[in-house]
């Protein structure tokens, strides 16, 4: 068993961005950047396939500049053998991700692939579903427990109002939600491996698929703000705000 | 041509996000279609068929669809879309699975969650957990679009008489087989569609603490939600989680108790009509949307709160 496991580099999750005046987009020069934390997870159930003897290779996938090349560092850091970056600038879009990825999976041929279920940048959750479509295999989207028997894999879902179990013939592709697993904190001497752990850098444009954006964007605003509130001083004066003035009870 | 809505619903009835999805399609042109895809899902397609606004219901039953799964329902949709300009599903859990699958089959990107209409190829969507809103054109020829429910009125569940007409399924794909559900069992309103939401933070300490909410949420009628900081200690189920990875709900009051506030947190609730927040730390983020703040230590909080409403 081979997994393949895509991630992203986006901007810290806990860095509240800026909208760029000209609203042109989003600030992010100069804001720390890290693992999209859906796809954390994901590396690490690939990697924890691995330890259980369920898989024998975790190869790691990316999409965009040299400097992504440190989150690959981090999932190898975290277990994975190995890591490939498609080194591109060009604006991309979840459908072109798919079709760039599908490319690697026909040539690396691995019997599961798990990602992310979403992106804190971008928000679509979409790049895991178009995946497995392209490539005609089952989707086990918003896994919270993921087991591996034989010619399938048994998916427990996230959905809205508890959870649904799925059994997904493999291939298959897997998107992970929250619960899924606790990633692990990395040791520096892994750190230190990793570093010696083999990354090709390969260009889209040897891959042979159109991956240019659908979509234009237009602008990007920032919300609306809230009105500030105010501080009740207790419990009474609370009540009394939301039955007279707010009148919501 | 016509705009296609994607039903969510349990062979009985519609789920209500439905609704919201069918006034978003009704903003893009007319007539609105609505698909209702299950097995023995007449009840469902006859609740389609009356909501107001909808000019046609195609049922698609079968054995197949009697779960929704994503594989046995893109390939359905496909089959439908060459009549569409538009496809439409509510940004639940269920249409964040199938849309996307169903817009790489036809080679379109899709457009997730938008919270506005602004024309019948341009929509408004909400990035980085709500701190951007962007404005996106499409040039495919069959816009794929997820609606996010709290930004889009519910249409009228009554009132229409739209004719429902059967449509052949697809052959089953095969490749995935549905095991078995644990869906909650609660007496409280749902989530997303609550008047009133009380959430719980890290600040409740445990699961056992959690249920302290109970008391206010039966006195007001209320839903009980979570931060994911909750959710991740494990106090609440995952399917409780307000926020940027969990649900976005736009309640007329909205109560978070011992939660700090973390921008993914403020990304599901921050659309709420009243915001009340109650922590010990008054430098606590979630006072800032805040309409009232009370700095007061919860456990002090709670019991007082809940004679009060008495």
């Amino acid at each position: 068993m081979k997994i393949l496991v895509p991630i992203k580099r986006v901007v810290d999750p806990n860095i509240r961005v800026r909208v760029k005046s000209d609203q042109t987009g989003v600030e992010t020069a100069n804001l720390k950047m890290a693992i999209n934390p859906f796809c954390e997870i994901a590396v690490e159930e690939a990697v924890r396939l691995q330890e259980a003897g369920k898989a024998k290779e975790v190869v790691l996938v990316t999409i965009g500049g040299s400097q992504c090349q440190d989150v690959l560092r981090t999932g190898m850091a975290m277990g994975a053998d190995r890591a490939i970056l498609i080194e591109t600038d060009a604006a991309l879009q979840p459908l072109g991700i798919a079709k760039l990825l599908k490319a690697v999976i026909e040539k690396e041929a691995p019997n599961l692939v798990i990602t992310g279920k979403q992106a804190i940048d971008d928000d679509n959750n979409q790049t895991s579903q178009m995946l497995a479509a392209l490539l005609g295999w089952p989707q086990g989207t918003f896994a919270s427990k993921l087991e591996l028997n034989g010619d399938h894999a048994v998916v427990t879902r996230e959905i809205d109002g508890g959870l649904e179990t799925l059994k997904l013939r493999l291939p298959a592709v897997i998107s992970t939600d929250l619960r899924l697993n606790e990633p692990r904190y990395v040791k520096l001497p892994n750190i230190m491996k990793a570093k010696k752990k083999p990354l090709d850098v390969i260009k889209p444009e040897t891959l042979g698929v159109d991956f240019a954006p659908r979509l234009k964007s237009l602008k990007v605003e920032e919300p609306a703000k809230r009105k500030a509130g105010i501080k009740v001083a207790n419990v009474a004066e609370l009540v009394a705000k939301l039955k007279n003035e707010a009148k919501v009870i | 041509m016509s705009i296609l809505v994607i039903a969510e619903h349990d062979n009985q009835a519609l789920k209500a996000a439905t609704l919201n999805a069918i006034t978003a399609a009704g903003q893009l042109g007319q007539p609105v279609t609505v698909l209702v895809a299950g097995n023995n899902c007449q009840a469902a397609a006859t609740a389609a068929a009356a909501v107001s606004g909808v000019g046609k219901v195609l049922q698609a039953d079968a054995a197949h669809y009697a779960h929704p799964l994503a594989e046995e329902l893109a390939p359905l949709v496909v089959s439908l879309a060459k009549d569409a300009t538009h496809i439409l599903a509510p940004a639940s859990t269920f249409g964040k699975n199938l849309l996307p699958r169903v817009a790489a089959l036809l080679d379109v990107a899709a457009i997730s969650d938008i919270t506005r209409v602004v024309s019948a190829d341009t929509f408004v969507r909400p990035i980085y957990a709500g701190n951007g809103l962007l404005t996106v054109q499409s040039p495919d020829p069959v816009k794929v679009i997820t609606v996010r429910s709290t930004a889009f009125d519910a249409a009228p569940a009554t009132g229409g008489s739209a004719a429902i007409e059967s449509v052949a399924c697809p052959a089953p794909a095969g490749i995935s087989e549905f095991v078995s559900h644990a869906l909650s069992k609660s007496e409280r309103p749902e989530l997303t569609t609550a008047r009133i939401v009380i959430s719980g933070g890290r600040g409740l300490g445990s699961a056992e603490n959690f249920k302290l909410l109970e008391g206010v949420a039966d006195k007001l009628g209320a839903a009980i939600g979570a931060s994911r900081a909750a959710v991740d200690a494990g106090f609440i189920d995952n399917d409780h989680q307000v926020g940027q990875t969990g649900k976005i709900v736009a309640p007329d009051l909205y109560i978070a108790v011992g939660i700090s506030g973390a921008i993914q947190h403020l990304a599901g609730m921050k659309e709420s009509k009243v915001i009340v927040a109650v922590n010990k730390d008054e430098e606590a983020p979630i006072f800032e949307v805040a309409d009232y703040g009370l700095v007061m230590d919860l456990f002090a909080f709670l019991p007082e709160f809940t004679a009060a409403l008495n």
